[in-house]
């Protein structure tokens, strides 16, 4: 019997939970029996371990050292040379906005002065939309010459400058192409999953050896990560057109590209600035780890500082990252909201663009200040503001109150939940939690959703990678609960305050960029290496979309639904237990579900801290250059991640089938 | 494609070269050289000191960051041609491993040695007298515990694939320590400054040269010596546990080595004799670092200062090709 159509009939379903009960306890008991008779089912044998990783290991040096195609004609190249070959055609612009904003061009022209850039942004701002974006572009840019972070945010401007356009283009043409065919959705959608869920340390080595370092393989490595959310969101826009809007075009006899860029895209403009939003969110959230494998600027700034322990040299060059990523943002969003406008042909051409005027005689005046005013230039360093002594301040006043506070609290935490939990889960019997995720998925979702879950749990025990994987299970699922928690109480009073609200959604865009590394060190100042740490590590980082997805969820209630359930005399209490609440489930479980994912990507930086997870074992991988080992721990992570997605999406659609929403 | 086919032909005429003494004369190219700067102050001024020289001699620098995992991958691969800082201990095995495979190549040694092992702080030394005494571990074991590892000795040692024997050293030594891995640098220098600050008790994994030398006075713990020719990791029977291996510390003079690309001679061979001829000494690491970390200088001024103040080493180190 499908379990889908037993949701609907009352006695059915409360027969069928039982037998799935019923399934769920012979399921451990069996496990717990043979697992201490059978040492095959309590530990995964060595010799069935599936050797993967060396055959990927043995792909890649072929691939790079060894294979050569048409060898002896002149056509003779290396697979190495395509790659190596494309990164010289991305170094072209690259090239352009270095010089533009750091380099100077050759001997003959400077970069551009502070002041210019300053100004232009000012102008910018107010040519977009106005004194608020205008304010805000101008004073973000100030901000960074007057904090001594110019030539470090200059450098990692010129690449987000060209990565952002580059991430948002890829992910606007994968969209239409998805969107045009059911075959080519099915075939990217897993892939996007894997691309967005694997820990970018995985795919380093991997690009290393093919795209060199630098840049442009900067670049790639951001692409990778950053791109599926855009496509995503134009795949969801272009899909939510609707058919009505479709139909007067046609009726009007327009061409199918007319139809795409002048019916489809813009109709679908809001979900896709969503998308543009979340390109250069996770654009400036690689920027650091991009410095790992050559880029140049900010995070490779701010890892030097706190390799030498300068936590507020650290911050400051971390806020530059978010204030880039806050103008970036503002600016791209203003721009696409700004209304057409219509020229005066008979005017003088300076009339026609004041604008542009302007910009050029800033760009004068400002070039012949620089000339004869060195600090127009460059800021010199003595002229410049640091907020260093108070963040090291504060730093230290956090640690000093709350160390002897929070001992207790870590001593309790660690003896009494974590090592336990963590025991716990490494003890479970291999058979079991998969059959345990089969079944689940199974009752949720069918077969499809059954086998595929299983298979994804078992692969980590067959890669060999068990115990690791069981305590990356544990780490995320502690920190998952402890988000989704107080995540989903902070956005439940902030959905019903506006201040609050405001002050929540500053929180979680500052903690998406702000990065981590960061606050790694104060934690494990006052908790010491331990797994709490790397839990606690995640958790400002995790708790983010729970939060924003509470809100989005509570706001989207129609007023319609809470006028009549008004009427009908609930109290304030009734209405949010028994109407919003149910009507917000999608959202919040979409929350959660994107915890989970936050939370795996966590998992490799927390391991800097000192994890005995996946997180470790990609780590300990990079320093061997094993890509094998690297890019399995990844998928290991990766499917942890889609196994959990796809069972919180097929319960969240049985819940939306029982509430009667349809998307 | 074009460049690609010159190098397959260098390969060619490098092999020939091998048999011939090596030609002096030959012109460097005029590729750039990608100079590595890691994230540690020492590297970072002897990264921009070579590269100031290197640019002397007339060659493009370019100062390019990576990190220290992926960094060898690169160099094989010739993407990254100059690592000043090779270190025995934390980067032997991805050193050997691409020099092994011909991608890489050994450019000598410094006279500075290195030394990577359990380390602590002085103060430690009021609550535990014995050491620095490896046997003091166990008088002390409660002392140097923390609740989620006693009663055992807490040490906290650096990523699980820096010193792998560390696990068989507690072992074979009967050490009552339980082992937590920090997964980075930062992660060990943060808890040491604020047990430090309160002067909690820690035994650490450190190495030298290095700022936390100056900033938190400490000593090394002293192990059963390595004998030389490292039968204290290939025979059990050596040493104070006749049943086991790794009963003995960490090399006490560990190499550092400069690491170039594998072809690095054969495209620059001037710049190439230069890079054997740079030979830093423990004390002018600790200076060229000292620059950065204590008198704040930034990493390119400190280069610049290191020159100016060291001129006549510098000029002893330019090979006759350059004249």
């Amino acid at each position: 019997m499908d379990s889908r159509n037993s949701i609907n009939s009352p006695t059915i379903f409360n027969i069928t939970t039982k037998v799935f009960w019923l399934a769920a306890v012979l399921i451990v008991l069996a496990g717990w029996i043979a697992s201490s008779t059978i040492p095959a089912f309590k530990e995964f044998p060595e010799e069935w371990i599936f050797p993967l990783k060396d055959y990927i290991d043995r792909f890649f040096e072929w691939i790079v050292y060894e294979v050569k195609f048409f060898v002896g004609t002149f056509a003779e190249f290396k697979p190495t040379d395509i790659t190596r070959g494309f990164v010289a055609v991305m170094k072209f612009p690259l090239e352009f906005t270095e010089s533009l904003f750091f380099n100077g061009f050759g001997k003959i022209l400077p970069p551009l002065p502070w002041i210019t850039v300053v100004a232009l942004a000012f102008l910018l701002g107010y040519w977009i939309a106005g004194l608020r974006t205008s304010l805000i572009a101008g004073f973000s840019f100030l901000y960074l010459a007057l904090f001594g972070v110019w030539k470090a945010s200059m450098e990692t401007f010129a690449l987000v400058i060209i990565t952002v356009p580059f991430v948002f283009s890829l992910g606007v043409i994968l969209g239409i192409w998805i969107s045009k065919s059911a075959r080519v959705e099915r075939f990217w959608t897993p892939v996007f999953s894997i691309m967005q869920s694997m820990p970018p340390f995985a795919y380093f080595v991997p690009i290393v050896v093919l795209y060199g370092v630098g840049d442009a393989p900067a670049m790639i490595a951001t692409a990778v990560f950053a791109v599926p959310p855009v496509a995503r969101s134009v795949f969801l826009g272009l899909k939510s057109v609707p058919n009505d809007v479709i139909e007067a075009g046609l009726m009007m006899g327009v061409t199918p590209r007319q139809l795409l860029w002048r019916v489809q895209l813009p109709t679908a403009r809001n979900t896709i600035l969503v998308g543009l939003n979340q390109g250069i969110m996770m654009t400036l959230a690689m920027i650091v780890l991009a410095s790992l494998i050559g880029a140049s600027g900010l995070g490779s700034k701010l890892l030097t500082s706190l390799q030498g322990l300068k936590i507020g040299q650290a911050i400051e060059q971390g806020i530059a990252i978010v204030v880039i990523a806050v103008a970036l943002d503002q600016l791209s969003q203003a721009y696409a909201n700004k209304p057409p406008v219509y020229k005066d042909r008979t005017l003088p051409w300076i009339k026609q663009h004041p604008y542009l005027s302007i910009a050029g005689a800033i760009l004068l005046v400002t070039f012949i200040i620089a000339y004869f005013v060195p600090e127009a230039q460059v800021l010199p360093r003595k002229l410049t503001i640091t907020t260093r002594k108070f963040w090291n301040g504060s730093v230290e006043w956090i640690d000093d109150t709350l160390y002897d506070t929070v001992q207790p609290f870590r001593n309790f935490m660690l003896l009494k939940i974590l090592i336990p939990v963590r025991d716990f889960c490494r003890a479970i019997p291999w058979p079991t939690l998969v059959l345990l995720v089969g079944l689940l998925g199974y009752r949720f979702g069918g077969y499809k959703i059954a086998i595929s879950g299983a298979l994804m749990i078992l692969f980590p025990a067959i890669m060999g990678l068990w115990t690791p994987t069981m305590t990356t299970v544990y780490m995320v699922s502690l920190s998952t609960c402890i988000c989704v928690v107080s995540g989903f109480l902070i956005g439940l009073l902030s959905a019903k305050n506006k201040l609050l609200g405001k002050i929540s959604i500053g929180f979680c865009n500052f903690f998406q960029t702000f990065p981590s590394f960061i606050y790694l060190i104060p934690v494990l100042m006052l908790f010491k290496v331990s797994d709490l740490s790397a839990i606690l590590a995640m958790l400002l980082f995790a708790v983010t979309p729970m939060i924003r997805y509470t809100i989005l969820g509570l706001n989207n209630v129609s007023s319609n639904i809470i006028e009549s359930s008004r009427q009908m005399g609930t109290t304030s209490w009734q209405r949010l237990l028994k109407v919003e609440l149910p009507i917000a489930l999608p959202e919040i479980m979409l929350g959660i579900n994107q915890v989970i994912f936050y939370s795996l990507f966590m998992v490799a930086i927390a391991s800097l801290i000192g994890t005995q997870d996946l997180g470790a074992v990609i780590n300990g991988a990079r320093s061997g250059n094993k890509v094998g080992q690297a890019l399995i721990a990844g998928f290991c992570i990766a499917f942890l991640g889609i196994a959990s997605d796809r069972i919180i999406m097929a319960w969240t659609k049985l819940k939306k089938d029982k509430l009667g929403i349809r998307e | 494609m074009k460049i690609k086919n010159t190098t397959a032909l260098q390969l060619i005429l490098a092999s020939a070269l091998l048999s011939t003494p090596f030609v002096s004369s030959a012109e460097d190219s005029s590729d750039v050289i990608k100079v590595i700067d890691n994230n540690w102050s020492s590297q970072k001024v002897l990264a921009r000191v070579a590269g100031a020289l290197l640019e002397k001699i007339g060659r493009d620098v370019e100062i390019v960051p990576a990190d220290t995992q992926g960094q060898f991958a690169a160099m094989g691969t010739g993407d990254l041609h100059l690592q000043m800082e090779v270190w025995e201990g934390s980067m032997a095995a991805s050193f050997s491993k691409e020099v092994d495979a011909g991608r890489m190549a050994d450019a000598g040694s410094h006279t500075a040695t290195t030394r990577e092992d359990w380390w602590y702080p002085n103060y430690v030394e009021e609550i535990c007298p014995g050491l620095p005494d490896y046997k003091a571990l166990n008088d002390c074991a409660e002392k140097l515990s923390v609740p989620e590892t006693a009663p055992n000795a807490r040490y906290l040692a650096g990523p699980v694939d820096w010193h792998p024997e560390d696990v068989e050293r507690i072992k074979a030594l009967g050490l009552n320590v339980t082992i937590v891995n920090a997964g980075s640098a930062d992660a060990l220098f943060g808890e040491l400054k604020s047990a430090a600050k309160r002067k909690e008790p820690i035994i650490l994994f450190n190495w030298a040269p290095n700022w936390v030398g100056a900033a938190y006075p400490g000593k090394f713990i002293e192990f059963p010596r390595r004998d030389d020719e490292n039968k204290c990791v290939t025979d059990p029977s050596w040493g104070v546990n006749p049943d086991m291996a790794n009963d003995c510390g960490a090399a006490v003079g560990g190499y550092l080595k400069k690491g170039v690309w594998s072809d690095f001679s054969k495209t620059w061979p001037c710049a190439y004799k230069l890079v054997e001829n740079m030979d830093f000494t423990g004390e002018m690491i600790d200076a060229a670092a000292a620059l950065v970390d204590v008198d704040g200088l930034d990493h390119d001024e400190a280069a610049e200062a290191w020159i100016e103040s060291n001129q006549d080493i510098v000029d002893s180190w330019m090979p006759e090709c350059s004249k």
